[in-house]
């Protein structure tokens, strides 16, 4: 039915997957781009040692004769480069003049001055790395700086960087794999207490309203407690639904016999004052019952309410004027007392009212005149100068349907149930010269 | 295009080839121009067994000097001007520069992909050849306790103060023979007895020389009893011809020159230059190139009159195609070596 409602939303692997595939893609790309540069400094500084190793082998062939300068040209040097040995390779040995005594004079020389430098430059169209050493020769015949510049092309130098980010990739790769592979068997582990709610719901008996105890990580026992929460609450519905039904039998069974009883009189009696009468008490016994009905109603909206109504913010003075008005379309005399000052609480305002009217309607009713309704901080309260309810009554207050039919017990329980479904209590005090049934609710922030 | 074609002209007439010959149909749809130092006598086989697998093409073949080849190509490479398709030369090592500077470009196919690691450069320049340097010597003056067969034994005989060798050993002058100095370098490179073989031949009085042909007719004269450094292709070839005539592969080492084939950046018809390279390289090309002597089986083949006292596998050392063959190049380099070569050979 849930399927047929709505679709189902993208699953919870396929979302950590999608997060993990992007995070490694991400993760990829970095360290793709980290590990070609990291590549292509190794080898940089691979094969600029090679650069710089056969420039010294050059310079130290160079000698003086006879007031010139002499390169024996060692085979090192070639050795050296060989190393990149599809590399082409130039050379440049260029005297204190800026002749260049042997080698190619196509080789660029170097822009800054130094020792010896590094620096790139072009071979014919492609590009190249080439280094600069510089020698002094300070003898009588012959002063002055020697440059040897050797250069190189940069394919092996490519490929080398290529090596080693391929590599660097292929390890990082491999264990990109490993945590994905880790992450995916994390993520089955703490999904499987999931089914295992599912499969204790589904293996319940359907009037089974206990909390389902599993031991489930937190964070599924997010989930898990507000579901017994919900449970709880609608088991509480079905039982008070239930007993509604057989309070409201017993209840109705005394009344509605007598009123039987009565109308079985009434048809035989001959004397029609006779009649009359029972009839009249017939009447009486019926509005009698038609008000214990209303109130039964009464209680069965306030306890659904209170599991289901929001809570608001509202003037308690505004719920007593409302409880006064209806007291006072019914003809009752009532004082009012209350302050000044807005109260303001968190509540249900409908039940709040409808526990106020049961307050006000017992105390006119079956109290002494005169009847006080007032507020008093975050209390509503009800006061007559009568003794109150008899100890039984009291005694039994917070039970369902208290009292014989009529009774104020039945008006007591509802404006109980409504005070504690708003975190109060409901308080009857028997005070010097009256009776007082206050509604006392926590009082809002 | 007029000052062009008179451009070439010049150029044409700076360099001069040797010789010129046309192969295939003479309205050949693709033409080849092939540059060699390789005589077109030992060439044109080989050339014609490439053209039977390609009816339709026709290949120009100019034979030239190493030197004049070798300026003409890097002049044409400076200026971006197309010259030849294919150029073969045996200076190995002004091929490497001209790869080196960039005047070459890439082939790749199976049959170069095999070539060793020695005979290939950059995908740019092949060895197509295998021609080891030599010993000749003559069979009739020369008894047979007697053959050199390595270089030590060249020293020995060369030794005794009344040698009769003395005075009757050649070999090339690297002044005048590009192969004979590139021979010689690679020799000096190779290995340390190289100095003392060049002391010994002044003490001897050896005879520096030019030209293979002018050696091999004064060996077989009896002019010269031994000479040093022949290249095997023309040695045996006279050989073939002239029982007098006995070549020896030196046990020590012997040299492996392998011509070096270029397609230049510039070729008009480099994808029939690469068939032509990739021919050379495959079966029936490297039968032809041995029937033309130009590749000398080293592994012991019978019937070849190649004496050759070690094995091939621990005597051969192939000179290599890579930079550094540059060395020889060097200005300083060869005018140090030649010093050096000139106080064994003093200029008569």
């Amino acid at each position: 039915m849930a399927e047929a409602l709505r679709r189902p939303a993208i699953s919870l692997k396929a979302r950590v997957a999608l997060a993990m595939a992007a995070v490694l893609v991400a993760g990829g790309i970095v360290v793709l781009a980290a590990a070609l540069g990291y590549g292509r400094q190794a080898a940089r500084e691979i094969y600029d040692r090679l650069l710089l190793g056969a420039a010294q082998s050059i310079a130290e062939s160079i000698s003086v004769r006879d007031g010139t300068l002499v390169v024996d040209m060692p085979v090192t040097a070639f050795e050296l480069l060989a190393f990149a040995p599809d590399d082409r390779i130039r050379y440049r040995v260029t005297g204190p003049d800026g002749q260049t005594v042997t080698g190619s004079a196509a080789a660029p020389l170097p822009r800054e001055a130094g020792e010896t430098v590094f620096y790139d430059g072009a071979f014919g169209a492609e590009a190249a790395r080439y280094v600069a050493l510089t020698r002094r020769f300070a003898e009588r015949s012959f002063s002055g700086p020697v440059t040897v510049v050797v250069g190189q092309t940069l394919l092996a130098r490519r490929a080398l960087a290529r090596d080693i980010a391929g590599n660097a990739v292929a390890v990082l790769g491999a264990a990109g794999a490993l945590i994905a592979l880790l992450a995916w068997l994390a993520l089955r582990s703490a999904l499987l207490p999931l089914p295992r709610i599912g499969a204790a719901l589904r293996g319940r008996d359907p009037t089974d309203l206990t909390p389902l105890d599993l031991s489930v990580p937190r964070e599924v026992a997010e989930m898990l407690s507000p579901l017994n929460d919900f449970m709880a609450r609608l088991d509480r519905q079905l039982v008070s639904n239930r007993s509604l039904i057989g309070d409201a039998a017993h209840q109705l069974r005394t009344p509605v016999a007598a009123i039987r009883a009565q109308a079985q009189l009434a048809a035989g009696e001959a004397d029609p004052e006779t009649r009359a009468r029972i009839v009249a008490r017939i009447h009486e016994r019926t509005l009698s019952l038609s008000r214990l009905l209303d109130q039964m109603l009464s209680q069965a909206l306030i306890a659904h309410r209170s599991d289901t109504e929001p809570r608001a913010l509202v003037d308690l003075r505004d719920i007593a004027l409302d409880v006064l008005e209806d007291a006072e379309a019914a003809g009752g005399v009532v004082e009012l007392d209350l302050p000044d000052d807005p109260v303001m609480v968190r509540a249900d305002a409908v039940a709040l009212a409808e526990a106020g009217k049961n307050l006000l309607h017992n105390a006119l009713r079956h109290g002494r005149g005169p009847v006080r309704l007032g507020v008093r901080g975050p209390v509503l309260y009800v006061r007559d100068n009568g003794a109150g309810p008899g100890e039984a009554v009291l005694a039994r207050v917070g039970e369902r349907f208290v009292g014989s039919a009529g009774g104020s017990g039945l008006g007591l329980s509802i404006a109980a149930a409504v005070a504690e479904g708003h975190g109060g209590r409901l308080r009857l005090e028997r005070r010097a010269g009256g009776f007082e049934a206050a509604l006392c609710l926590e009082g809002a922030a | 295009m007029r000052w062009l074609a008179l451009w070439l002209c010049l150029v044409q007439g700076a360099f001069a080839q040797e010789r010129v010959m046309a192969f295939g149909p003479e309205a050949a749809a693709e033409r080849l121009v092939v540059r060699s130092t390789t005589d077109l006598e030992a060439m044109g086989p080989v050339i014609a067994a490439f053209l039977e697998t390609r009816p339709t093409v026709g290949l120009d073949y100019e034979q030239w000097g190493s030197n004049d080849l070798y300026r003409l190509a890097r002049t044409e490479c400076a200026d971006g001007a197309a010259g030849a398709d294919l150029v073969l030369s045996s200076a190995v090592h002004q091929m490497v520069d001209l790869v080196n500077e960039g005047c070459a470009q890439p082939w790749r196919s199976a049959l170069t992909a095999a070539l060793p690691g020695a005979l290939r450069w950059r995908d740019e320049l092949w060895g197509v050849t295998q021609e080891p340097a030599v010993m000749v010597y003559n069979r009739d003056l020369v008894p047979e306790g007697e053959v050199p067969r390595s270089r030590f034994d060249l020293l020995d005989l060369l030794r005794p103060a009344e040698s009769r060798f003395r005075g009757r050993i050649a070999t090339y002058d690297i002044e005048e023979s590009g192969l004979g100095y590139l021979l010689a370098f690679a020799d000096s490179l190779e290995a340390t007895t190289f100095g003392g073989l060049m002391e010994s031949f002044g003490g001897a009085g050896a005879v520096a020389t030019c030209c293979s042909a002018e050696i091999i007719d004064a060996v077989i004269a009896g002019r010269f009893l031994v000479a040093y450094n022949v290249l095997g292709s023309y040695a045996l070839a006279r050989a073939a011809e002239d029982a007098r005539l006995g070549v020896v592969a030196p046990g020590d080492y012997t040299l492996v020159l392998s011509r070096a084939a270029m397609i230049p950046a510039g070729a008009r018809s480099s994808g029939l230059a690469g068939a032509f390279v990739d021919f050379l390289l495959s079966p029936p090309g490297r039968e032809a190139l041995e029937r033309a002597l130009l590749i000398v089986p080293l592994d012991g083949a019978d019937g070849t009159l190649l004496d050759m006292p070690g094995s091939a596998a621990s005597i051969r050392r192939p000179i290599a195609l890579g930079p550094a063959l540059l060395l020889a190049l060097d200005a300083q380099k060869r005018a140090l070596f030649r010093a050096r070569w000139r106080d064994s050979f003093p200029l008569r």
